[in-house]
């Protein structure tokens, strides 16, 4: 493998590909059901839906922890075993899932990730200790290597499992929830290294609440709930209509226009979606057509809280 | 004063008990380090305790005992699966119904057949008096998981922090998970014989609590763990013979003594520290 965590692969053209995926767990509960998308290289895809739409099980399903009951994911043209074994899927948790009071370093977190590069006996060489440090200047985290990782703040815990997911070389990268906990600052410096990493050609599915952010860094969207409702480029298929359908009552969805708005005749409207987090807004002529063409009358804002 | 401190060394039955005491301990506090960061400690006991009716068993028809021991362990995991399963109670419940039940049968065995084994023995251990055939099983059993431990204790550090990380890396957890139990009971059988059933709790947890206080790398946790069961162990063991007491007492007394030191003393984590970081006017700035 190669040393460095930008270097990829030559042979690998990172791609997901899920077709007619149905995943039930063995209690009889079907999760996700007849879910179709795929994705190409250099991409940040956004994973909406509610919680208990089914995201989490696609991002089980693929990491290989579930086994789809039908239907067919692939993974940079592997199937998701063979792509597992060679380190394409790196995998950014959730802050709740870590055990953050364990005896561990940054830097051992960090190395965790080159596990799959190693012998038997996981004895690093000087090679892998460079991926490390490399990986965790990228994400500003290199100061803070010889530090316990509970001692962290929320941004910086992130940081430390993003530099996992480099030094891993993982040109695959899931994200559960990134921007949950983490303060503006931040969110921009994780937007910064996603597109950083995206220019290098990665692919990389981002699960998020939050909807206003979507459309300033992801260029496709799969909105799911139970199975994909709409899946494509994020001109085209994030739009208040297909958010509506996902979330249904459990978005809050603001309109104002008319007299609300205006003091004269003005037809354009302001509309606030929001997830809970940072909400969704437009303002334009009419609220499900205004985002999808570039010469539709749209002032988009962000509604930072 | 040379001579009486080196006066058990020369008995056979003395030197043998030191370090087969020091090697079970070691392996002991090496999967110490593990069981206690996942508030599994509490299935030490229940496994130390679930293995007496197999051991009892065993001597009664004149098998190993470890292979008693280890059939009896699993029913107990069987049984505490299907319980936890069918019904909706909660771990702790499961944990202490199926243990106290099997030790119950264990103690009915060895009160039926008195004359083929010493109640005592499996309950506080012996390690004085361990049979040399016993001490051939407790050294295999301790030696293997030692090197098994020694070779994947990275995989299941991984493992036991972030499955979703060990499986992206291409690690089975659950085969890993699996591999820890067996550990796990295997050394439990073991440590019966040192320090009985009643105290492999405090072998499989105290060491790697007090270890947990020392560092925040998982490397040297287990280098201390292990050097303070080891350490323990072989002084438990070797005091026994001036004290004619309990060696299991004497090992986890002294376990004990050493996570008070820590606790009061430890460099970070210790109370001291914590009150110093208290009275400084203002914490260290995190940037």
């Amino acid at each position: 493998m190669t040393a460095t965590p930008a270097a990829r692969p030559r042979d690998i053209r990172p791609s997901i590909a899920v077709e007619d995926v149905t995943v039930r767990y063995s209690n009889g509960v079907t999760a996700v059901e007849g879910a179709s998308f795929a994705l190409g290289p250099g991409t940040i895809c956004a994973l909406v839906g509610v919680n208990g739409s089914g995201k989490s099980t696609l991002f089980k399903s693929l990491m290989g922890f579930v086994r789809p009951a039908a239907g067919h994911i692939a993974i940079a043209g592997l199937e998701v075993r063979q792509a597992l074994k060679r380190g394409l899927v790196a995998y950014v948790p959730q802050a709740e899932e870590v055990d953050w009071n364990f005896p561990v370093l940054v830097e051992d977190v960090v190395m965790m990730g080159r596990y799959g590069h190693m012998g038997l006996l996981r004895i690093p060489r000087q090679a892998d200790r460079d991926t490390v440090g490399e990986a965790l200047a990228r994400v500003n985290m290199l100061p803070f290597r010889h530090r316990q990782i509970g001692e962290l703040s929320g941004g910086q815990r992130k940081r430390v499992f993003l530099a996992r997911a480099l030094a891993q070389g993982g040109q695959v990268i899931l994200l559960d929830e990134p921007f949950t906990g983490v303060d503006v600052k931040t969110e921009d410096q994780i937007v910064a290294l996603m597109r950083e990493l995206r220019a290098e050609g990665r692919l990389m599915l981002v699960s998020t609440h939050n909807l206003g952010s979507i459309p300033e860094f992801c260029d496709q969207v799969v909105i799911i709930n139970r199975t994909v409702l709409a899946a494509g480029p994020t001109a085209t298929t994030f739009t208040p209509a297909n958010l509506q359908r996902a979330f249904g009552g459990a978005l809050r969805h603001i309109q104002l226009g008319g007299a609300a708005l205006h003091a004269d005749a003005d037809t354009r409207q302001l509309t606030v979606i929001s997830d809970d987090e940072r909400p969704l807004v437009l303002y334009g002529e009419e609220d499900g057509k205004a985002l999808a063409g570039e010469d539709a009358p749209l002032d988009r804002q962000d509604a930072r809280r | 004063m040379i001579d009486l401190l080196l006066e058990p060394f020369a008995y056979e039955y003395m030197q043998r008990a030191i370090w087969v005491s020091a090697l079970v301990g070691g392996v002991c506090a090496f999967l110490s380090c593990y069981l206690m960061l996942k508030g599994w400690s509490l299935m030490g006991d229940a496994l130390a305790h679930a293995i007496v009716p197999g051991v009892a068993l065993a001597y009664l028809i004149k098998l190993p005992y470890a292979a008693g021991a280890f059939l009896s362990g699993l029913f107990a995991a069987l049984a505490m699966a299907l319980v936890r399963v069918r019904t909706q109670l909660r771990e702790d419940v499961v944990i202490g119904i199926v243990f106290t039940t099997f030790f119950a049968v264990g103690l009915l065995v060895v009160s039926i057949n008195p004359t083929s084994v010493n109640v005592q023995s499996i309950v506080l251990g012996n390690i004085l008096g361990i049979a040399p055939e016993d001490v051939v099983q407790v050294a295999i059993i301790a030696g293997v998981s030692l090197l098994i431990l020694l070779a994947r204790w990275k995989d299941l550090m991984l493992v036991f922090f972030d499955e979703n990380q060990a499986r992206t890396v291409g690690l089975d957890p659950v085969r890993l998970k699996i591999l820890f139990f067996v550990l796990l009971s295997a050394c439990t059988v073991a440590a019966l014989q040192t320090v009985g059933a009643c105290l492999v709790i405090a072998m499989v947890v105290t060491p790697g609590a007090t270890a947990y206080l020392l560092t925040d790398r998982f490397g040297r946790l287990i280098a201390l763990a292990v050097t303070m069961g080891v350490s323990t162990s072989a002084i438990g063991a070797y005091l026994s013979y001036f004290l004619d007491g309990s060696t299991g007492g004497l090992i986890v007394v002294f376990q004990t003594l050493l996570f008070l030191l820590a606790f009061v003393f430890a460099p970070k984590h210790g109370r001291l520290a914590a009150a110093r970081a208290a009275r400084r006017p203002l914490p260290e700035a995190t940037p």
